[in-house]
């Protein structure tokens, strides 16, 4: 029979647990800080937002800015895009959430909830593929929209994911008109 | 240190006598050299050489190019250029590590296929095998992680990719990435802690290869006849055997010249051969490579990975067993890793008593197939994922899994395995012996 089940504990069973668990917290402490420092650290982690002059962007086209170490995607769509994009049936779409950092939690997929602006010019999203993160390229694809090089993901013009591994839509960041001219992201 | 009977080191002078009495080290370093090696080992049993050459090639060429290289995402790009232009004999330098790894991995497949062929990861040299596994596990780290630090745009989206796989791992998956990555996205502390890692690994690898040396010392190479050597006595070990100093290290180094040959003619005139020009485009989060492909000793992995989409009945059947918790994204990642755990397992899922393949009718072909479907999965994890190429990499990826999963433990049962040589001196004196008409070669004691 083992120490552990001996009901009468003695002095020494007691030394014995206090120290090896003073020991194991000690290891603990002495690993965690080397764990978390690979974590983001304070400067990385600060929150930046910057302000796009897209005066530039003309419709059907896109400008492409870098936020965070990561591309978004500012696209002034054309009529045909926001029609196609709004003739959807949105029972087809694989992730039928909108990924939209603006809208309301539990948003639907329709292009109305993803669109930045109220006539559906302006669609401002994550240029992030959701499968494994490669930067998907715009005006390909079977939809129209965006296709991801990486592993053959077809993104409608949305950025609604429609075939291929990606599993959820291009996510909408957090952004704002400035102003008529001036968008803010984050 | 050998667990076949062995002459054992015998100190002749004062001073060898008074080192061996305080550090035993004159003779480990006998016992490892003399090693007694079964005298049948065909040219399959060249590999290891090769691999530990190539470990130190790699350390070597790699504390170089440190001296060099600023681990910086403003300045990795120019600084590997600065090798290759402005430091002394730096493009070569780099060259031959570039390549190194490609031979590396060359190496390390076909020491993998000769141990699946021969059985040699089979009772009693499992844990030989499984160290094995770990080192290919890091050195597929080191390689991963190696080509990031030229901060090229395959090194960044690359490592975009391959850290997302981490994130397709259910509820942890994101803060997992994050804590690999250091940030939200690939940067400056991801290049940093990947070329501390990329240092440090190849380190923790060769200490992995004393063990992986230690472990089949102990317990006897395996040779093509999956016949052990006799142990009764030293004599009768003598027979099956020869010791590994000179007659295992000259016909490996011949074999290393050999192929030090082939190697330093793609460093020298086709260096960049096996590499992909994208690289020479200095990193940019805004743009991914039309064709982000891994290199040539990822392929078959990648292809696995990027087997199983979401229209695949498995997938679609695990997905909702699970609940949804394991989607296509996820199921691929799980492939990818489990196509290296069913290896790692074959020593418990061959139930053949018959180690080597030679003595196997039925494995032999299952084996060929199994080798033809690596090179498959290879070509086409380079291809594009539309057309037929998604349906090759799943029937590809299902033999792989059907190999180590169905094949290997069915065969043990069905099979008929062919008559074998009582000894490793029979099949020797069968082979290279007097009578054995045609062939010229004398045994050498």
């Amino acid at each position: 029979m083992s120490h552990a089940d001996d009901h009468q504990g003695t002095r020494r069973d007691f030394i014995y647990y206090a120290t090896a668990g003073a020991g194991a917290v000690v290891t603990g402490a002495a690993v965690w800080p080397l764990v978390n420092q690979m974590n983001p650290s304070a400067d990385v982690l600060a929150l930046a937002s910057i302000r796009v002059d897209i005066s530039v962007v003309d419709p059907g086209t896109q400008l492409t800015v870098l936020w965070q170490g990561k591309p978004v995607f500012i696209r002034a769509r054309t009529e045909e895009e926001i029609a196609a994009a709004r003739a959807v049936d949105l029972a087809d779409l694989p992730d039928q959430n909108a990924e939209n950092a603006n809208a309301v939690a539990g948003a639907d997929a329709s292009d109305e909830n993803r669109a930045l602006s109220e006539d559906g010019v302006w669609l401002v999203q994550m240029g992030v593929c959701t499968h494994l993160g490669c930067v998907p390229l715009g005006e390909q694809g079977d939809f129209g929209g965006w296709f991801c090089p990486c592993h053959g993901s077809h993104y409608d013009t949305s950025g609604r994911i429609r075939k291929g591994p990606a599993p959820r839509n291009l996510p909408v960041p957090v952004a704002s008109f400035v102003d008529a001219t001036t968008i803010q992201l984050g | 240190m050998s667990g076949i009977p062995h002459d054992h080191y015998e100190p002749k002078s004062n001073f060898t006598k008074g080192v061996e009495a305080r550090l035993p080290i004159l003779g480990l370093l006998y016992t490892t050299i003399m090693a007694p090696t079964p005298k049948n080992l065909n040219w399959m049993w060249i590999w290891g050489i090769v691999l530990t050459f190539t470990l130190a090639l790699q350390i070597i060429t790699g504390i170089v190019l440190v001296m060099h290289y600023t681990p910086h995402v403003d300045m990795a790009f120019a600084s590997v250029e600065h090798i290759m232009r402005d430091v002394n004999g730096g493009h070569m330098i780099r060259y031959f590590h570039m390549n190194g790894a490609s031979l590396f991995f060359l190496a390390v497949y076909m020491h993998i296929f000769r141990g699946l062929y021969y059985g040699s990861y089979k009772a009693p040299r499992e844990i030989t095998w499984i160290i094995g596994m770990l080192i290919y596990l890091m050195m597929m780290g080191a390689g991963f992680m190696g080509y990031v630090l030229p901060w090229g745009q395959m090194s960044f989206h690359g490592t975009a990719v391959i850290t997302g796989l981490f994130g397709a791992i259910p509820f942890i998956g994101e803060s997992l990435q994050t804590w690999l990555l250091g940030a939200g996205a690939v940067g400056q502390p991801a290049l940093n802690r990947f070329f501390s890692l990329h240092y440090l690994l190849p380190f923790i690898i060769a200490g992995l290869v004393i063990v992986h040396i230690w472990a089949f010392h102990n317990t006897g190479n395996n040779n093509p006849t999956g016949v052990e050597v006799r142990r009764g006595s030293v004599a009768e070990a003598k027979k099956d055997t020869l010791p590994f100093w000179p007659y295992f290290v000259i016909k490996d180094l011949f074999a290393l010249a050999v192929i030090l040959t082939v190697f330093m003619a793609v460093v020298g005139f086709m260096p960049n051969y096996l590499g992909h020009p994208d690289n020479y485009i200095p990193a940019n989060a805004l743009v991914t490579p039309a064709h982000i492909v891994p290199e040539w000793y990822f392929l078959p992995f990648y292809a696995i990975l990027r087997a199983f989409t979401a229209d695949v009945w498995v997938v679609q059947i695990v997905n909702l067993l699970s609940f949804g918790i394991i989607d296509a994204k996820f199921f691929g990642v799980l492939a990818m890793f489990g196509a290296i755990f069913v290896m790692a397992l074959a020593p418990w899922l061959d139930t053949s008593s018959v180690r080597s393949g030679r003595f196997r009718p039925m494995f032999k072909w299952w084996f060929a197939l199994l080798a033809v479907d690596f090179v498959v999965l290879m070509w086409v994890g380079a291809m594009p994922t539309d057309g037929i190429y998604p349906y090759i990499s799943l029937l590809g990826a299902t033999y792989w899994f059907a190999y180590f999963l169905i094949i290997l433990p069915l065969l043990g049962v069905i099979e008929k395995p062919l008559p074998m040589p009582a000894t490793i001196e029979d099949d020797f004196n069968a082979h290279y012996g007097p009578k054995a008409g045609g062939k010229t070669a004398t045994p050498a004691e």
